[in-house]
């Protein structure tokens, strides 16, 4: 069952105008470009990283936790990011992932649930009831970005399978295919890949399920057709590609923290007082720009996420 | 071999390649999205190839009885320097902005940056007693001195060792060179007619 909870910052249909433009240019730009392939018949024919772009997605504006910063270029998030499932340097994903098919997707869950099954992408994505939301991403290697996400909050796309009280951790998997995912042929990391969260930070309203990004359909080399995005912590907790979720009692091992237990933790909350122990936190580099920035406690969001870790040791707890 | 100045003008153009495509792509944006961190990762890796090339001359040299090797060698060292330098330089200046505090606390405090730091102190020490006065000053303790370039390798393969997150198959494939230079270092030890040519050439 879905649950609608209207918050005061829900936005009303006026705000949709500019995300229906949006859509609108988006379809025009695709048009022109069917036209050049037309016209180009019969050669070779590839397309740039650049104009690999996805399907427009309808999208609500949330402003409700935006920031005012300026957001990373297209180009830039979608051609520098770690997805070492198709590749281990920060331009592999762009160039490994051209040819994956993220569509027909199937999820599975399981569990503490009560409406455990295989569902299909179309089943638990509702296209009509997206948003978008403007985050700051900080990468737990000291580079950062703001990207314009399309999706919906986590705690509605989970409330759909109504975890059962039992349910105190979710466990997120992404696809083992080595033949779709080139960079698994290779034990670089234990494979497939596994995330997790608390139930209550999956539930905040600050966590999506990120279907989309820039008002497209989620390209391939950021994690198509599914991938998590909690705000407050490291890049490498947001993960992609999802076919599982799977709610338990126990706390879930994240696939960094078995890789480099010293150096990844199961929280990973952006914290610019706890250093990695090979290089230091307290600063990042914006992409785009050129001096470093501080980082901030939480990623900027310790107004709203500060309370979920009361009285822990977040030195031990990192 | 007596157009050597043209073989060292020609070795001095190559060597200076990827530095000058470095600023090329630099002007032109062609970095990537963050292009301090590519410009970091490049000329640090630049100076670790030509360091091993410095060390694989000595036993190409043997192997080929090909002596004329040996002149190439000191300009290869110093491009080791120049590209380990600039990667130092960019650490200093674009990654740290000269926050002296924070650069001692790093080197202090991260083996992998400790390491680096020692690689770049030795190379700049035998950067500066390559020159023909100064070598011919130190005599036999130069030989000795310019030896700790084998240190200055292992901290620079350790160094990249250090860094990587999960992949290490790069600086394994340089671990692995570094090892075989160093076996075959140790395996040819010095006959009578090697001594003597490495004593000739030094008065070259």
């Amino acid at each position: 069952m879905l649950i609608k909870v209207k918050n005061p910052a829900d936005v009303t249909e006026n705000d949709v105008t500019d995300a229906q433009l949006f859509a609108q240019r988006r379809s025009f730009i695709r048009a022109s470009g069917q036209i050049a392939l037309g016209t180009a018949l019969g050669t070779l024919f590839t397309p740039s990283i650049v104009d690999a772009r996805g399907q427009p997605l309808k999208a609500k504006k949330n402003t409700r936790f935006n920031t005012s910063e300026t957001l990373s270029s297209y180009q830039d998030v979608t051609s520098y990011n770690n997805f070492y499932e198709f590749g281990t340097a920060k331009e592999d994903p762009a160039i490994n992932a051209r040819h994956f098919k993220a569509q027909p997707w199937t999820v599975k869950v399981d569990g503490a649930v009560n409406k455990p099954g295989n569902y299909a992408f179309e089943d638990i994505i509702n296209l009509n009831q997206l948003e978008e939301r403007i985050y700051r991403f900080r990468c737990v290697e000291a580079w950062s970005m703001v990207v314009p996400w399309v999706g919906v909050s986590l705690a509605s796309f989970i409330n759909q399978f109504q975890p059962s009280s039992k349910a105190k951790y979710v466990e997120f998997t992404t696809l083992y295919d080595p033949k779709r995912m080139p960079g698994q042929n290779r034990a670089v990391l234990n494979w497939p890949y596994v995330e997790g969260l608390r139930m209550d930070e999956a539930m905040h309203p600050l966590s999506m399920m990120v279907v989309g990004l820039y008002g497209e359909v989620l390209p391939n080399q950021n994690g198509a057709p599914l991938r998590l995005m909690v705000p407050w912590k490291y890049g490498f907790k947001n993960i992609k590609s999802i076919v599982r979720i799977r709610f338990s009692e126990h706390q879930p091992k994240n696939t960094w923290q078995i890789a480099g237990p010293k150096e990844y933790g199961f929280y990973a909350n952006v914290n610019p007082q706890v250093d990695h122990p090979r290089w230091s936190q307290k600063r990042e580099r914006r992409l785009g720009e050129f001096l470093k920035r501080e980082t901030l406690m939480f990623n900027g969001y310790a107004d709203e996420v500060a309370s979920l870790y009361q009285g822990m040791d977040l030195r031990k707890n990192f | 071999m007596r157009n050597i100045v043209y073989w060292k003008l020609l070795l001095f153009a190559l060597s200076l390649l990827p530095a000058v495509a470095l600023v090329w792509m630099a002007l032109q944006n062609q970095l990537g999205a963050n292009p301090v961190e590519k410009l970091i990762h490049e000329t640090g890796e630049w100076g670790l190839r030509f360091l091993l090339l410095t060390l694989a001359i000595t036993p190409l040299r043997k192997k080929f009885s090909w002596n004329v090797l040996l002149k190439f060698r000191r300009m290869l060292g110093l491009f080791a320097f120049f590209y380990a330098f600039t990667h130092f330089a960019i650490y200093l200046s674009l990654e740290h902005f000269f926050d002296w505090q924070e650069i001692l606390k790093d080197i202090a405090k991260r083996p992998y940056v400790t390491v680096g730091f020692v690689g770049i102190v030795i190379l700049t020490v035998l950067a500066i007693t390559s020159f023909n006065g100064i070598r011919r000053r130190l005599g036999k303790r130069w030989v000795v001195l310019h030896r700790s370039v084998y240190v200055a390798a292992s901290c620079a393969v350790f160094h990249y060792l250090w860094l990587v997150k999960a992949d290490i198959l790069e600086p394994v494939i340089y671990a692995v060179i570094w090892l075989v230079l160093l076996a075959v270092r140790r395996q040819a030890k010095p006959t009578q007619q090697q001594s003597t040519l490495q004593a000739r050439s030094q008065q070259v």
